[in-house]
């Protein structure tokens, strides 16, 4: 057995933190797709929502992004 | 793109994080804070664009705006609606800040696309410093326009009387976390999109799936064109925001 095991629980740590980047994408297509399923009831309201939306998906997406980071600072800076 | 990487079965001829190495641009000396270097490069290439773009684009002032005067146009008039619409009339004084960021984000991204260019908003030093500044901003300008009724922000008038100082420790600790998600929002995503391209055409080397490897490139290219415009779009959109905190922080 060779290598040591702070390096072994690194890319172990590295790959749990990547199941946060697919949660992300669930919350992201949460809010993409009620935000359509709400448009096409009502087309005409959509337009001015569309600022909105991509608030809400930026902050949907910052948890997934933190997870992103966890993994980097895992692989390059412990 | 390196797809050209010879060699097969030799692995990968690059390392995928090797394009955000900061390289002096003469010499190969240690980087200090006044070397000039790729990323100074790039910049000034942004700067470029952005003054071709606003002052020699619209040096005509022609009524039937040329396509360059257009663009210019629609990219103004779009900031100006989205500061309008998202902080109301009195924000409308910071438009030139907002302005400000959308370009240089927007430029820096899209110039960063081109083949052996280097991105600049993709390292958290560029983007920490510009979200840096918008969190010192709103928060000067809350404490000025508000006084201490800024503080207002954190303690949620709405909520049951019992449970404000929880959602208060909460506001807060989310208030002081978003200069780290504005920065690494953006630059995580340039980064991301910018690496996944090179692992795809580092597999090109590979000839049996390097058709494939060259199809999901085109594809990933595609993709990150449009994410480098919705990335600077919702940086500027999050400043809009946190300005209208600012400005009217009762909740």
């Amino acid at each position: 057995m060779e290598g040591n095991i702070a390096e072994l629980g690194q890319y172990i740590g590295a790959g749990l933190a990547a199941i946060g980047s697919g949660a992300a994408a669930v919350g992201v297509g949460n809010v993409a797709g009620n935000f359509l399923s709400g448009a096409l009831r009502n087309p005409s309201a959509a337009a001015g929502q569309t600022a909105t939306l991509f608030i809400g998906i930026a902050f949907a997406e910052a948890l997934g992004i933190f997870a992103f980071l966890v993994a980097l600072l895992l692989m390059f800076a412990v | 793109m390196a797809t050209e990487a010879a060699g097969e079965g030799t692995g990968l001829q690059f390392h995928p994080m090797d394009q955000f190495i900061v390289r002096p641009l003469f010499g190969d000396g240690p980087v200090q804070w006044y070397t000039p270097t790729n990323v100074t490069l790039w910049m000034f290439v942004t700067l470029l664009a952005i003054i071709g773009l606003l002052v020699v684009g619209t040096r005509g002032r022609a009524i039937v705006p040329s396509r360059i005067q257009s663009i210019a146009e629609l990219s103004y008039g779009m900031i100006y609606k989205m500061v309008e619409d998202v902080t109301g009339k009195d924000g409308i004084k910071y438009f030139p800040y907002i302005m400000t960021l959308f370009l240089f984000i927007v430029f820096s991204n899209f110039l960063g696309l081109l083949p052996e260019a280097f991105t600049t908003t993709s390292h958290i030093a560029v983007t920490g410093v510009l979200a840096m500044a918008v969190f010192i901003t709103v928060t000067v300008i809350g404490f000025m326009k508000n006084g201490a009724g800024f503080l207002g922000l954190f303690w949620v008038t709405s909520a049951p009387l019992v449970l404000r100082p929880v959602l208060a420790v909460i506001e807060i600790i989310s208030y002081f976390v978003r200069p780290v998600s504005h920065s690494i929002r953006l630059a995580g995503n340039m980064m991301a999109g910018h690496a996944v391209m090179k692992v795809f055409a580092g597999f090109a080397a590979i000839a049996v799936i390097s058709p494939v490897s060259i199809l999901a490139v085109t594809a990933m290219y595609g993709l990150e064109v449009l994410v480098a415009f919705i990335q600077a779009y919702v940086f500027t959109i999050l400043t809009c925001v946190y300005l209208k905190d600012a400005l009217h922080p009762a909740h």
